[in-house]
């Protein structure tokens, strides 16, 4: 099995790696480039513990292959923080105990962040169904939204 | 598995006509790389279709219908408000499939060729009218959207072909189409069953009618009894009334985990009814 090189650009930064063309995306970005923050949940495209973005769309980094990544900009949950400041979705959710375990929160993030770009207010329905690929099994929902609006509104300045 | 990224078709036709084992072709991935995943399907070719040039683009036809490139994804079509006025009930099919995730590679024409009976995507084109172009070793022919599945996970399609491009045709004035399907929660599920309706309006009057349902039988059914019982109607009362008496007919389910045989057909009547109702009121407008 040949492996193949791939360049890309991630969170800014160039990178290359060698995939085996049965790799994944998210099997590339961890074993890899050792961003090990994208999570692999279910492998097939149902839990979004994988966000990324790829070319600016949220997708689900287990259902992209590595090889598809060459030439691309992907932007992980290590890219959300800048300069040690958290990113204002993550600091809401840690002052709204938005997570327990933490294993869907970089998924929840990288997808929450995707939403505010397009949409900076958007309404309680709006988030539930775009964060409706996004599976967490310990908070119900509730405190993820309510970071998220919280986050919005913060970053509007409405808040 | 070998992985291939031609830059033309004839070139993707020549690797997929000259493999001598599984051949899959990649384009959103969100079911072939499910079915490399999980070990049901492991391709020696898989052929990679996006860095064909004009893959990735919608246009509008001289004639004022539209070609869809293959690796167009459900957010870029539901994005493009010329052809979500156009053809409405096309693009909510398609972005019914899956989550946010899955919307941003998911493509109609993958979608399509995945063969499931309960495709979101596919009434809505076989009510629009849809072509395929598809290309194979022996050349390029059009042919209707309903003509590509053959059972479920099953296509018309002959090793080594292709399909290139999606067609839509032209909207034209006073028409107006609608997709609804039935589901037990909100989002993220598998139609139980799928309506499609697309129409034409003369005033109150529907002139032409095409309608296709998704999920009651192994392939999506182009429905012309349903047409029938509308066109040269206002849509009054007893023209839903027989709609859903011609849904229902044809409606030729089986009983699974999502739904009994019984409850499809009745849904089946309930859909036809409310987006035949939807695609007139748009028609109007």
């Amino acid at each position: 099995m040949s492996r193949i090189h791939v360049t890309a650009n991630v969170n800014g930064d160039e990178v290359e790696f060698l995939a085996d063309p049965r790799e994944t995306l998210l099997d590339c970005l961890r074993d890899h480039l050792g961003l090990t923050g994208s999570k692999e949940g279910c492998g097939t495209g149902d839990c979004g513990a994988c966000s990324v973005t790829l070319n600016g769309r949220l997708v689900s980094s287990c259902l992209v292959l590595g090889v598809e990544a060459q030439g691309a900009e992907i932007a992980t949950i290590e890219g959300m923080a800048k300069d040690g400041d958290l990113h204002p979705l993550q600091r809401k959710f840690v002052e709204h105990a938005a997570l327990q375990c933490g294993f869907c929160t970089p998924g929840f993030l990288v997808a929450a962040k995707a939403l505010l770009e397009r949409n900076p207010d958007p309404t309680e329905t709006e988030i539930r169904f775009w964060l409706a690929g996004n599976l967490c099994r310990c908070t119900g929902y509730d405190k993820i939204i309510r970071a998220v609006q919280d986050a919005a509104a913060e970053m509007r300045g409405a808040a | 598995m070998r992985y291939h990224a031609p830059a033309t078709f004839e070139e993707a036709v020549s690797i997929a006509a000259g493999a001598s084992g599984v051949t899959r072709f990649l384009a959103g991935g969100t079911d072939v790389l499910v079915q490399l995943r999980s070990g049901l399907v492991t391709p020696d070719d898989l052929i990679d279709l996006k860095k064909i040039p004009g893959t990735g683009d919608i246009t509008r036809l001289e004639d004022g219908g539209w070609r869809i490139g293959v690796a167009v994804s459900g957010a870029e079509l539901g994005a493009h408000q010329a052809l979500v006025a156009d053809w409405p009930g096309v693009v909510e099919g398609m972005e019914l499939v899956g989550s946010t995730q899955v919307q941003g590679r998911a493509t109609l024409t993958g979608n399509l060729c995945n063969g499931s009976p309960a495709a979101d995507s596919v009434p809505g084109l076989v009510a629009a009218g849809a072509n395929v172009t598809v290309q194979g070793p022996k050349g390029t022919r059009d042919i209707a959207v309903e003509a590509i599945p053959a059972g479920p996970g099953k296509t018309t399609l002959a090793p080594g072909e292709i399909i290139t491009a999606i067609t839509l045709p032209p909207r034209g004035k006073h028409a107006g189409d609608a997709y609804l399907r039935f589901i037990p929660r909100t989002e993220m599920d598998i139609a139980v069953v799928g309506c499609a309706v697309s129409l034409v309006r003369d005033g109150d009057r529907v002139v032409s009618a095409r309608v296709a349902l998704g999920a009651v039988a192994p392939t999506v059914l182009l429905v012309d009894a349903c047409a029938k019982a509308i066109e040269g109607t206002t849509l009054d009362e007893a023209a839903l009334a027989a709609l859903t008496r011609a849904a229902e007919a044809a409606a030729k389910p089986i009983s699974d985990k999502r739904g009994t045989k019984e409850f499809r057909i009745e849904v089946a009547g309930v859909l036809a009814r409310r987006a035949a109702v939807i695609a007139y009121e748009r028609a109007g407008k």
